[in-house]
């Protein structure tokens, strides 16, 4: 009988005994949260992309709180979350151009290499054997680390160089930091149409033109049609556009010998008096043979090298200045 | 009484490891395994929770004998595992929000770490002393830290080693856990 009593009241007064305790430490433990903090939590993507530079949404809407952050740090949730942080943290948000990342190489469908990789799929592993295959040693890689690590699926392989697709793309950099030839940079969308020099290699002309045939060689005809001084300047022997001046008029892609520039990711047709019976042909490397895989798979290599020479012949029309 | 407790530290770590002798734990030891250093985190608050649960329970067990009433040690140890647990969550949130949030669920999951469960009441059926219940407490945490986190470097290895489709993952970490507690098998000669 005792038993039966003593066992209700002994759990009953150590279940106390816990309970004061936790109750007690609760108070003593407890941590101070601004209730800003959840409601900009609530409202964050919660993808924990990192663009903010703060590990992850709670981290940065910690930021925010603190009045660390600015309100506007958040790319993903772009102008309008901008607005609605703003508005929880009583500030005006104030937003700048969108930024996207922008792959700087053009090299697609591109076979120079100098050996044959075969490994882990991963650019930080081909980069590692003898700076990468490529006979351009600043070329994306195409091993898709960056499509890997983008949670937005903003960027994609397409004949073994990486393209981001700037709609899709939010601005979190996650792309920029992995890649390990540095090959990505972070552009603003400023103009109504986006030009962008992708190419990124600072070796000399001779160089470039044995190793890829699209590189910039340096040859000043960008700058030298630009209507704006400044907007495209060649240093390091690599043409850069600055963004704080480019109107985007796109006058430097058209003239641009190489197909390095791109209008809104798309090489422009050239300029119809330089070449007037080379435009017909112009059109498909532009579009058709640039863009297609040299090698979807099914072609025997005496017809992949069949479409290797006629990429060439066409490159050559269209291209006077080429001389080799 | 130092051999005593030496012999108690031995069996704990090595021949009697909670995880991989005795098959208790296993929901953390696969869930929190995936990178070393959660793994340590997790392996600590064991330790720390252990140590305090054997405390605690040692003198609530002695009052259980005295009143016969030995029936109760789970349910009691239950309570003061979980209240532990608590208490040791708040600890931690306000001293190391960091590894509050890298060890996530699998902290009020020690609550249900049948390891801490299984020392105490061990404890008691082994009728141990104060000092010895304390020994394999703390010690019974370090075997369990020992096994988590060779564990964890081996599946981090994992991550990177090709196999097949189908044992890609969880199955692979399993028939790794078990070559594991194949290689502790060969401390069993080690009675002291």
């Amino acid at each position: 009988m005792t038993q039966t009593i003593m066992a209700p009241v002994v759990l009953g007064v150590l279940g106390v005994i816990f309970g004061s305790i936790l109750a007690f430490a609760s108070k003593v433990f407890a941590v101070e949260k601004d209730p800003r903090e959840e409601e900009i939590s609530a409202i964050l993507p919660g993808a924990n992309c990192g663009g903010c530079g703060y590990p992850g949404c709670s981290g940065y809407a910690t930021a925010v709180v603190k009045g660390i952050a600015p309100v506007t740090a958040c790319t993903p949730g772009g102008a309008e979350l901008a607005a609605q942080i703003g508005e929880i943290m009583g500030v005006t948000a104030e937003v700048g151009a969108r930024k996207v990342a922008e792959v700087l190489c053009s090299g697609h469908g591109c076979d120079k290499t100098r050996y044959d990789y075969v490994g882990l799929n991963d650019c930080r592993a081909i980069s590692r054997v003898s700076a990468g295959p490529l006979q351009c040693t600043h070329g994306c890689l195409g091993g898709a680390t960056c499509v890997s690590v983008c949670q937005f699926d903003a960027i994609n392989v397409i004949d073994g160089v990486a393209v981001v697709d700037p709609d899709a793309c939010v601005g979190c950099v996650q792309c920029v930091e992995v890649c390990p030839r540095d090959l990505i940079h972070m552009v603003p969308l400023k103009t109504k149409r986006h030009v962008a020099v992708r190419c990124n290699s600072t070796d000399k002309a001779a160089v470039v033109r044995k190793s890829c045939d699209d590189g910039c060689i340096a040859c000043n005809l960008c700058v030298k049609a630009c209507p704006k001084e400044g907007a495209i300047t060649v240093v390091d022997n690599i043409a850069r556009i600055n963004y704080d001046i480019c109107i985007g008029c796109g006058l430097c892609a058209k003239a641009c010998p190489r197909g390095t520039i791109t209008i809104d990711g798309v090489v422009p047709d050239k300029a119809p008096k330089k070449a007037p019976e080379a435009k017909k042909d112009a059109k498909p490397m532009s579009d058709g043979v640039r863009n297609a895989p040299i090698n979807k798979g099914n072609d025997t290599p005496a017809e992949m090298m069949q479409k290797k020479a006629e990429r060439h012949a066409q490159k050559k029309i269209t291209d006077p200045k080429n001389t080799d | 009484m130092s051999s005593q407790l030496f012999s108690i530290a031995v069996a704990a770590i090595l021949a009697n490891n909670l995880i991989l002798s005795q098959f208790l734990g296993i929901c953390p030891f696969m869930g929190v395994s995936k990178k070393v250093d959660t793994a340590l985190g997790m392996g600590m608050a064991v330790i720390f929770v252990m140590g305090v649960a054997a405390t605690v329970c040692y003198p609530i067990n002695l009052f259980l004998e005295a009143n016969n009433l030995q029936f109760m040690q789970t349910v009691a140890f239950i309570l003061v595992i979980a209240s532990l647990v608590q208490f040791v969550e708040m600890f931690l949130q306000k001293a190391m929000p960091s590894l509050y949030e890298a060890l996530g669920v699998f902290l009020p999951l020690i609550t249900t770490n049948c390891a801490v469960m299984g020392v105490v009441l061990q404890n008691a059926q082994n009728k141990y002393n104060f000092i010895e219940s304390i020994t394999y407490g703390l010690t019974g945490g370090i075997g369990f830290l020992i096994a988590i986190v060779l564990f964890a470097s081996l599946r981090e290895r994992l991550e990177f080693a090709e196999c097949p489709k189908s044992f890609e993952g969880f199955p692979i970490a399993l028939v790794t856990a078990s070559l594991l507690a194949l290689v502790f098998m060969g401390f069993s000669g080690l009675s002291i």
